[in-house]
Parts: C-alpha cells; sequence; structure tokens
C-alpha cells in the first residue's frame, strides 16, 4: 500500500535530483551572463536616461541619423530577399542534385562566417572598384557597385547567405519524397508539386533564414564600410553614425542611436525565436 | 512518354534541362560572391610578388597585432568554453523556471551590432563611464587597451560553444549521466568519462567556431581600442590602417592570413561535422531510450561505455 505510490515518486522526481551540479552551472551561467552581457547592456539603457525626451528625440531623429535608418533598412531588406532567392536555390541544388564538387561547394556555403568582415570588405571592394576583377566590365557599361549604395547591398548578401542555406538544408532534407510522388500520380505537373507541396513545408525555415540574414545585416559593420564610400546622407549605416558621434565624444548622442538599435534588434531575436517555434510545430506535425 | 511519366524517377525530379540551369546558376553566384573575393584576397596579397608579400608579414607592427590576435583568442575562447558547458549542463540537463528565457538572453548577443557591443563596454569602463573614474584612480586602463579589446571580443563570441552544445545535450538526454552517479561515480568523474565523450565533436565544432570570430572580430574591436599602432591593433584592424593608408599590398598580406584561418576552420568544421555525422548514425541505431526504463537501459550503456574505453 505504501511502498506503491513511493517508487512512482522517486521515479518521477529522479531526474531532477540524481545529477549534481544544477546550483554551480546555473549560478555559474546566470553570473557569467550577468557580468558580461546584462551589466553591460544595462549601462547603455541607464545612459540614455541622463537625456531628456527632447534631446533623445533630437538624436535619433537627425537628418543624418534618418537617412541612415533608411539606407541599412532598406538595403539589408533588399539583400535579405536577394537571399532568400538564391540561398533557396544554392540549398535546393546540394540536397537535391548531385555534382563535381559538391562538397567542396557546401563547405564553402560558410565562409561568409569563417571570413573576417573587415577582410570581406576590402576584397569586396577591391573586386567592384573601376580596376577590379569585376568592376573594370562594369565601369564601361555605367554600372558602379562599389562605394555607393549599391556596395552596401553587395556586402550584405555575401554576409547573409549562409542563414537562409543553413536554416532551409536540413529541412529540405527531411521533406518526404512520398508527398511529391503522391502529388505526381495525381496528375500534378513538378512546379505545381514545389508551389503547392515542397514550397509550403519549406516557407517557416525560409522565413527563419530571412529574418536571420535581415538581423544580421542590420548590425553589420565591419564589411559594409569598406565598400560603402561613406558619404552623409548617402551610404552611411547607422552603425557608422555611432562611430562617427563616439568619434567626437557626443557620448548620449551615440548611446541614443544605439538604444534604438538594440530595442529592434532585440524585437528581431523575439521574432525569430517565435519563426523558430513555429517551425518546429509544423516539422513536428508533419513527421 | 507516358511511360516515362511513369516512372519513379520522373514523378520526384526535374527535367535534365532544368536541373542543369539550376545547378549552373547556383554555382555561379557562388563563383561571383564567394570565390572571387576569396581569390582577390591572395591575388592582391600577391600582387607585388612574393617578396613584397613576406616583407609586409615581417614588419614589426604586423607582428605584434598577429601576437594581439592570438593573445585575445586564447583567452576569450577559454572563458566562453567554460561558460557553454556549464550553461548546457544546467539548460539541458534540469527543468526549471524560466529556462526559455535563459536561452534566449545566451542568444541576445548574436543579435546586437558589433558597434553596440564595444560601446557598452566604453560606457562602463571609460573615462566618463560607470566606473571609469576610479579605474582611472588606481591606473587600471581597460578600454583603448588589451583588456577592453578582450571583454569586447568574449561579448561577439558568447553563444558560439552554448549554442552548439544545448541542443546535442538535450538530444543525448541524462540517462547516461543519471547511470553513472546512480553506480557510484562522482559529479566530475561523470562529465569527464560520461558527457564529455558524448558532446566532443559538438565542443570542437563550437570551439572553432568561436575562435575564427575571436580572431576576426572587427567592429566590437574597433570601438574599444584605441587604435594605437604596435599596442592595440588586431589583425583585423590592422588589415584597416593598412588599407586606409593605401597600403594595398600589405593590407591584403594580413587580410590573406586571416582568410587562411577561414579556410582551414572551413576544412575542420567540415571533418568534425562529418565525424559527428558518424556518430550520430551509430546513436540513432540503436534502439530509443526512455526516462521511464531508465536503469536497465542506463545500466548497458554504462557498460558499454566501460568496454569501449
Amino acid at each position: 500500500m505504501t511502498a506503491l505510490p513511493n517508487v512512482a515518486f522517486t521515479q518521477r522526481r529522479a531526474p531532477a535530483r540524481v545529477l549534481p551540479g544544477f546550483n554551480l552551472t546555473l549560478g555559474y551561467t546566470v553570473l557569467y551572463l550577468s557580468l558580461i552581457v546584462l551589466i553591460p547592456l544595462s549601462a547603455l539603457v541607464f545612459k540614455t536616461f541622463t537625456l531628456t525626451w527632447d534631446q533623445f528625440w533630437a538624436a535619433v531623429t537627425g537628418p543624418r541619423v534618418m537617412a541612415s535608418y533608411r539606407l541599412t533598412f532598406g538595403a539589408s531588406l533588399i539583400a535579405a530577399l536577394v537571399n532568400v532567392v538564391f540561398g533557396l536555390l544554392v540549398a535546393w541544388v546540394l540536397v537535391r542534385y548531385n555534382f563535381f564538387g559538391k562538397k567542396v561547394v557546401d563547405a564553402l556555403v560558410d565562409l561568409p562566417f569563417a571570413l573576417p568582415t573587415a577582410v570581406a570588405g576590402i576584397s569586396l571592394s577591391a573586386l567592384l572598384a573601376g580596376n577590379g576583377w569585376i568592376g573594370q566590365y562594369l565601369e564601361p557599361l555605367g554600372i558602379v557597385l562599389a562605394f555607393n549604395p549599391n556596395g552596401v547591398v553587395i556586402a550584405l548578401i555575401f554576409i547573409g547567405l549562409p542563414f537562409v542555406v543553413r536554416t532551409v538544408q536540413p529541412v529540405l532534407e527531411d521533406t518526404e519524397k512520398e508527398l511529391e510522388e503522391a502529388a505526381s500520380c495525381l496528375g500534378a505537373t513538378r512546379w505545381q508539386t514545389f508551389t503547392k507541396v515542397i514550397f509550403p513545408s519549406i516557407a517557416p525555415a525560409l522565413l527563419t533564414g530571412f529574418a536571420m540574414a535581415f538581423a544580421r545585416a542590420i548590425g553589420e559593420y565591419g564589411s559594409v564600410i569598406f565598400i560603402a564610400g561613406n558619404m552623409p546622407m548617402v551610404s552611411e549605416i547607422t552603425p557608422l553614425i555611432i562611430i562617427g558621434k563616439l568619434e567626437q565624444y557626443d557620448y548620449a548622442g551615440a548611446t541614443a542611436v544605439a538604444l534604438v538599435m538594440l530595442v529592434i534588434s532585440f524585437m528581431l531575436l523575439l521574432v525569430i525565436n517565435a519563426l523558430q517555434a513555429w517551425q518546429r510545430r509544423r516539422t513536428g506535425a508533419s513527421s | 512518354m507516358s511511360q516515362q511519366m511513369s516512372h519513379k524517377h520522373v514523378s520526384t525530379t526535374e527535367p535534365a534541362w532544368v536541373r542543369f540551369s539550376l545547378i549552373t546558376l547556383a554555382l555561379a553566384f557562388m563563383f561571383l560572391f564567394l570565390v572571387l573575393p576569396l581569390a582577390t584576397v591572395f591575388a592582391e596579397a600577391l600582387r607585388k610578388g612574393f617578396g613584397a608579400y613576406v616583407e609586409a608579414l615581417q614588419e614589426p607592427d604586423a607582428w605584434s597585432a598577429i601576437y594581439l590576435t592570438f593573445i585575445t583568442a586564447l583567452i576569450a575562447v577559454p572563458l566562453n568554453l567554460v561558460f557553454g558547458v556549464a550553461a548546457a549542463w544546467a539548460i539541458a540537463k534540469y527543468e526549471f523556471r524560466g529556462k526559455a528565457f535563459l536561452t534566449t538572453l545566451v542568444d541576445l548577443p548574436f543579435s546586437v551590432s558589433p558597434v553596440v557591443a564595444g560601446l557598452i563596454y566604453v560606457l562602463m569602463f571609460g573615462a566618463q563611464g560607470w566606473i571609469g573614474p576610479w579605474l582611472q584612480a588606481h591606473d587600471i586602463k581597460i578600454v583603448f587597451a588589451v583588456p577592453g579589446i578582450v571583454l569586447a571580443t568574449v561579448f561577439v563570441t558568447f553563444p558560439f560553444i552554448a549554442r552548439e552544445l544545448i541542443p546535442l545535450m538535450q538530444a543525448q538526454g541524462s540517462d547516461e549521466e543519471q547511470a553513472a552517479i546512480v553506480l557510484g561515480a562522482t559529479g566530475w568523474q561523470t562529465f569527464w568519462r560520461v558527457t564529455l565523450p558524448n558532446i566532443k565533436w559538438g565542443l570542437i565544432y563550437g570551439v572553432i567556431l568561436c575562435n575564427a570570430r575571436a580572431m576576426g572580430e572587427f567592429g566590437a574591436v574597433s570601438v574599444v581600442s584605441g587604435h594605437i599602432r604596435g599596442q592595440t591593433n588586431t589583425m583585423p584592424l590592422h588589415v584597416e590602417i593598412l588599407y586606409n593608408e593605401y597600403q594595398s599590398a600589405a593590407a591584403f598580406a594580413v587580410a590573406s592570413l586571416l582568410a587562411l584561418l577561414a579556410l582551414v576552420t572551413l576544412v575542420i568544421k567540415s571533418v568534425v561535422e562529418w565525424r559527428h555525422e558518424q556518430a550520430m548514425k551509430t546513436v540513432t541505431e540503436a534502439p530509443p531510450e526512455r526516462p521511464e526504463d531508465s536503469l536497465n537501459s542506463s545500466m548497458a550503456s554504462i557498460s558499454q561505455e566501460v568496454i569501449q574505453s
């Protein structure tokens, strides 16, 4: 009579109690997180409180700052959309087809993660400048891709590509061939099968990859500043505005713009988390 | 024609010309956006000949930048390694309130702009910062000195190892560890002998990615460095200075070292992924274990561990 509930009790509680180290690891995690991330980030928030609302508003909505938001968000949006198209293409080709050198191509997708951003920046600008390998053919045609907003978009495409490929690739690998066979047996063309069967199943991953590439692009600095030309009002990204204000010892102004960026990136992080949860539910339901 | 349509291969793939065009288009895109920039680095570095290349790398300022980069990574990566293992142990092995929120916070540094990451340390430790005056009174330099560079690097590489280990350890569960404890192992013994061999590949994977970012970080380090030549310049910052001084070949010479680092990182990463896949295959081939019947199966797996080691 008494033995039965006892066994059930210990079995249910066992996973939480048997393993040692909960207090140590959680304590260390929270301490380290606070010291490295949370306290310094809160310094940013408190520094902004030294400004009045009017000062804050003037700092974050000045004409140069507004122009930088337009460039940063516009270029990030275009770059992330290009990455969705070509990222899907690369992921599709890597998962579905066989060709010579596939393993190398697959490894190369991660190059933008591994290559330092400053190196990417100077090599892209050398490539696209008037005397560069690509620039020399484009300049006679009147196409200028370096030292203007076009350059910003190109650098952001480079930076964001792996995000889309690496989120879509595993989902594409897990899609069930049986569904495609069924669609084909029911008379669907290959294109109909793609748009009605395959695409809906990879759409959440594609959207997640888009959001990740977009979020990364907004904060990107190293690869962009070498190729942007950095003309005020024209090709100045928001992170560069922060650097510019810092160099003029306008700490409060720099902090205000940084807070705007921080809030935006935090909201994007929450969106990405929600998208990933959605994706997990979708794939969990289908398999 | 109709016979072909009913054939199994036709139903789940595209006509040959579509396949060919898609592969060509994807490879052309990869060539333009990834291969050409990489090739440019080496071509520009060797533009003035191999002698000039070697000379650019032997410059004392270049050497001190290389030295500082290695020192920074040597401090930042182990710090984040210890944190990553501790965080993954706490998050993957236990249930507690606020776990999802804590996981989100661990990811937070990834979404913060590198420039903002540098700025927050200037606001903490700079002359006008929170504890700046106290540091000045005690003659401790953090910002515009090496400690600031290390801190900014730790921040931007913060989640790398933790986010590799958390999903891995969650997938593996804690049956094997519980069995080890039940059989009388101490916590440390369990970690070293049971957990560590299981997470080995994920750990190496996280470490090399963390290291690549630590050595290559530009934005955050640029804000806190102060750009003192020969003292607070890392390799990426040295590249910037040379490039802005129109010493293009020298800039690309230093950049080529970083590009080599990136290539080595990609090779190790591919090898680790392959080894990890092999390991996962042997795990998934074994029957799935449930917490309810934990004792028997984990006894079996612990004895397997013993036999293997």
